[in-house]
């Protein structure tokens, strides 16, 4: 613990530094300076942390309590095996986010940028991020959380000359104040039954709430906690924040940000449940929540032309997988089912690491990929693999674990969860059976779809030939700047190959987060053992046909020995002399889908074609538009603010009238006060 | 322990040996139905055995995603044929969920070819991609959809989870109790099964491996560029896959035999349905690309029937 608090200490310390850098005039050597403190000391605080947290025994329970000048609340702190877990990829991938963000801001212009800013609210970021898992105390937690929901609206806003990106760190912000609210009302209402703060003695206090108040908790926690989680259909900011973010931003808000959401769900539900008066509903609606999630964000990734924003809708996706596991084994906590319990939330908590892990070696790559070419829509892309063949590997090994695939760390958490919807028919009642398994298939669905999807991302953009001068001058980056780049991999690798040693940290986890009673404890046991069996049995498999694919490259160099291995161009059925121009293209690939899917997709197709007989120039536009933003939020803001505006008449700035309020306010008040 | 163990080896080298014959029986079935004599069955041995003897042509366009992707395909499928319970003994691989194991094999391999396929740059190869893509996406949830019904069965007949969950035991055999309960799902569930062998194997109604023009095939169209030892492993994989469709079905069908008598069974059906698929191939027409979506469909809505079936007792 008090290696954690000097991580803490040494997080304010780099921050305050990057405060004093911000205001000094900004010439290249402050930009230099705050460069190198920022990263360097971002990073030495994350390694700190990850020590703190590999240091103390995993499954301890620590807290300490410190001196705090408020009337209410406490700065009480704690760790757990749950904390733990949801900390390893804030510092893990903060600390890659902060090394790979030093390099490639080098680049930056000093004068169009304070970079001493920037590094700040990394900081502070980091800071906020850390405290919101560990906090013990309602008012600490909701400071730390608005901490944690500010500092990200000056990250995105790092390019500000850009319109665009000024318009999607004010949707963010936007959208993590309302989320807050929501929260706020969460924590005042907790407040109100309980009279504590403390997120330690809340729970047995809440034996006594009525079964309405404690829906009214449950809502609202899914309502804030969901918004910052990016659940349907709150998640309108990320799709636009993320591709607006310089990408160690866009990185480690995706990896290990949006995480806070769901550690605020896991503990709030943690809290409601504990009095044993948890509701079935709580997990159904949870579970459903999930799956439309999934598979709304599943199909939006699969309409992106742009590389970043495909990548901010797969991480809904993932959220959306996540929240299944957590609804699911509270289905299976309620209706006394050990195997579903324990599987489910300790799946949704493997897939959080690992969705950490390569959704942040994936916003990195495209962020290498942006700062190579200068832009990231895969309709101008493709051939960036001979150019950057080692971004195009880290980019394979982000794909084909966030497709799932079984030698990677994708495959270990998806099993897990299926492992629980699978379980399903040992529930009673067949509408129960039927839930279960319906979810499987939908989550069936949504991962063929996202192996569709990484194929799309990744072959249009890294394969093939260039299809513009973007990637024609596409500029190598060499290791010194990629180094960054093989951790998360390694991540990957080391997730799927290792994955019994990850799920023995995420089943601790997931004990902190539901404690199950000794008979369930007891089933959970054995389903334990069986998944670690399982998951030792696909890393065995993983690795013999790792072996098996390098025999067979050795037995086919071993026969092309001596024999000719001819360069010919792709054979193109006979016509040689098309251009480049003519590949498929992202639309184009994800066209068969379209024609199924295409509605909820929400694709809009402009066609321009000339009818006459010697047709001129046409014309051809795909986009797919955020429904929910155009048809629902936009409207709604719109009428809130025209509601705003019709107040006005009231506020004109002429003082006589402003005293006559008051004078009408205190008769009214007077009226009243005689009436009573 | 140690019998059931030579069984399932044998069983598997006889796949392994076995699996390029398939497609000269199905050739040799078509071939009689229009009247030819056709090529030979060992065709595809001979074929294998050229191709090995060969150098190759490989696209500038191409980086080692395209070397490599053939051998990731054929490992894939490899492993996730070993994982089947070969012959009435179930597999030393066998663990709990081994069939999400399997499916997402399939999964991999198809995602390497695909990527192999985009790397040569040709939009043919591209078409081919994107349809397989979307075929296979549509035939994930039908191949879980089905596989659920006979967890549920296995479940429900009192099997506990660790158990239920594992392709040995939802392909080790049905013993005949199960038939004769009255369990009219389990005669859906083949039919599913065999239109997803069609599917995942590019056979007609979804394609057809032996059209002359590029714009309508799906699987060949991606292999296009592949020569020689690559092309022998490629053509090696697409016959294991199509051995581990077809043994899929025979696990449902075997009854509860003794080792040896039902691998020789399994054998048998593995044979029978190949002549099965050379026959539909005969008979039928491809369906036009925008149709095949309907046909997963039909399929999705007969397991989800069997399912429901399943889960109302």
């Amino acid at each position: 613990m008090t290696l954690f608090l000097w991580t803490l200490c040494l997080l304010v310390a780099g921050a305050s530094l990057c405060a004093i850098l911000a205001v000094c005039p900004s010439v290249s050597a402050t930009a230099r300076a705050a460069n190198l403190i920022g990263a360097l000391g971002s990073a030495t605080a994350c390694l700190l942390g990850l020590v703190a947290l590999v240091c103390s025994p995993w499954n301890a329970s620590l807290s300490v309590h410190l001196p705090w000048g408020l009337p209410v609340g406490a700065c009480a702190l704690g760790l757990d095996a749950l904390s733990r877990l949801f900390l390893l990829p804030v510092f893990g991938l903060g600390f890659v986010c902060a090394v790979s963000g030093g390099l490639s801001l080098r680049h930056e212009r000093p004068e169009m940028h304070n970079f001493g800013a920037h590094w700040l609210f990394y900081f502070l970021l980091l800071l906020g991020l850390a405290l919101v898992m560990t906090s013990r105390d309602a008012v600490l937690f909701m400071l730390a959380w608005e901490l944690m929901s500010l500092a990200p609206f000056f990250l995105i806003d790092f390019n500000d000359g850009d319109s665009k990106v000024r318009d999607a760190s004010w949707v963010y912000l936007t959208a993590a104040h309302l989320g807050a609210v929501a929260l706020m009302a969460f924590f005042v209402l907790l407040w109100q039954t309980t009279g504590q703060t403390s997120l330690d003695n809340v729970g047995p206090a809440l034996s006594q709430a009525t079964p309405g108040l404690q829906a009214a908790l449950f809502v609202l926690c899914v309502l804030g906690f969901g918004a910052k989680a990016g659940l349907a259909p709150l998640h309108i900011w990320l799709p636009e924040a993320h591709p607006a973010a310089p990408s160690h931003v866009s990185a480690l808000l995706s990896g290990a940000m949006i995480n806070a959401g769901l550690y605020g769900i896991v503990r709030s539900l943690g809290l409601l449940s504990q009095a044993g008066n948890a509701q079935e509903w709580w997990g159904w609606s949870l579970l459903f929540l999930g799956l439309g999630t999934g598979v709304m964000g599943i199909l939006k990734a699969t309409a992106q032309s742009n590389l970043k924003r495909l990548l901010a809708y797969s991480s809904v996706e993932n959220m959306g997988l996540m929240t299944m596991g957590l609804g699911v084994g509270y289905i299976g906590h309620i209706c006394g089912n050990g195997w579903i319990a324990v599987m489910g939330v300790s799946g949704a908590l493997l897939h959080m690491c690992n969705h950490a892990a390569f959704k942040g070696l994936l916003f990195l790559c495209a962020g290498e990929v942006l700062h190579a070419c200068g832009t990231v829509r895969m309709g101008q892309l493709g051939g960036v693999q001979k150019k950057m063949p080692l971004v195009g590997i880290a980019f394979a090994i982000g794909a084909a674990s966030i497709a799932c695939l079984p030698p990677c760390n994708g495959f270990a958490g998806e099993l897990l969860i299926a492992f629980s919807l699978l379980d399903g028919p040992s529930l009673n009642g067949v509408e129960r059976q039927m839930g279960l398994l319906v979810s499987f298939a939908g989550m069936a669905c949504i991962s063929g779809l996202a192996a569709a999807l990484y194929a799309k991302a990744y072959g249009i953009t890294f394969l093939g030939q260039p299809r513009s001068g973007f990637a024609v001058n596409a500029h190598p980056a060499t290791w010194r700047t990629l180094w960054p780049l093989s951790l998360p991999a390694a991540v990957c690798l080391a997730g799927g190959l290792a994955a019994p040693a990850f799920f023995k940290l995420a089943v601790s986890a997931a004990h902190c987060a539901l404690p199950l009673s000794d008979v369930l404890s007891a089933q959970g046991h054995n389903a334990l053992r069986q998944a670690e069996h399982s998951l030792t049995v696909v890393s065995c498999v993983g690795c013999v046909g790792i072996a098996l694919v390098v025999a067979i490259l050795f037995i086919r160099k071993i026969l092309l020995r001596g024999r000719r291995v001819k360069a010919v161009p792709t054979w193109s059925c006979g016509f040689q002399a098309a251009s480049p121009r003519v590949q498929y293209t992202d639309a184009a690939f994800s066209e068969p889908m379209a024609r199924i899917f295409g509605r909820a997709m929400g694709l809009k197709v402009d066609v321009h074609q000339d009818v006459q007989l010697f047709p001129q120039d046409g014309f051809l536009a795909i986009m797919a538009p955020d429904r929910l933003r155009t048809k629902l939020f936009t409207p709604l803001f719109q009428a809130v603010e025209s509601l705003c505006n019709a107040c006005k008449i009231m506020q004109h700035g002429k003082i006589h009238l402003y005293i006559l309020y008051m004078l009408a306010t205190v008769v009214g008040l007077l009226i009243w006060g005689l009436r009573v | 322990m140690s019998q059931s163990l030579v069984v399932y080896f044998v069983q598997l080298c006889l796949a392994l040996l076995l699996a390029p014959l398939l497609p000269g029986i199905i050739n040799r079935v078509k071939a009689i139905f229009a009247g030819r004599h056709g090529k030979p069955l060992l065709q595809t041995y001979y074929d294998l055995a050229k191709l090995l003897r060969k150098g190759e042509a490989l696209s500038q366009t191409t980086t080692w995603v395209f070397t490599l992707a053939p051998a990731i395909a054929l490992v894939a499928t490899l492993c996730a044929l070993a994982l089947l319970p070969l012959g009435g003994s179930s597999s030393p691989l066998a663990f709990t969920g081994d069939f999400v194991l399997a499916a997402y094999l399939l999964a991999l391999g198809r995602f390497a070819t695909m990527l192999s396929a985009l790397d040569t740059g040709s939009s043919f190869e591209g078409m081919g991609a994107s349809r397989e893509a979307t075929f296979a996406a549509l035939a994930e949830p039908v191949l879980f959809l089905t596989l659920m019904v006979l967890t549920s069965l296995s479940l429900n007949a009192g099997l506990d989870t660790e158990h239920a969950l594992s392709l040995s035991a939802l392909f080790g055999g049905q013993s005949a109790d199960t038939w004769l309960g009255g369990k009219i799902e389990l005669l859906l569930v083949p039919v599913v099964f065999f239109i997803l062998l069609l599917v995942e194997n590019c056979r007609i109604p979804v394609d057809d491996p032996n059209t002359h023009l590029e714009l309508t095939m799906i699987h060949e169209v991606m292999v296009l560029d592949h020569s020689g030892p690559n092309l022998a492993i490629i053509v090696y994989g697409t016959a294991l896959k199509l051995w581990f469709f077809a043994a899929l079905i025979a696990g449902l069908m075997t009854p509860d035999l003794s080792p040896w008598p039902q691998a020789a069974l399994r054998t048998g059906i593995v044979l029978l349905l190949s002549v099965l698929v050379g026959v539909t191939e005969s008979v039928m027409a491809r369906l036009r690309m925008q149709r095949v979506p309907a046909l997963l469909g039909g399929a999705a809505a007969m397991s989800a029937l069997a399912l429901i079936l399943s889960q109302m007792r």
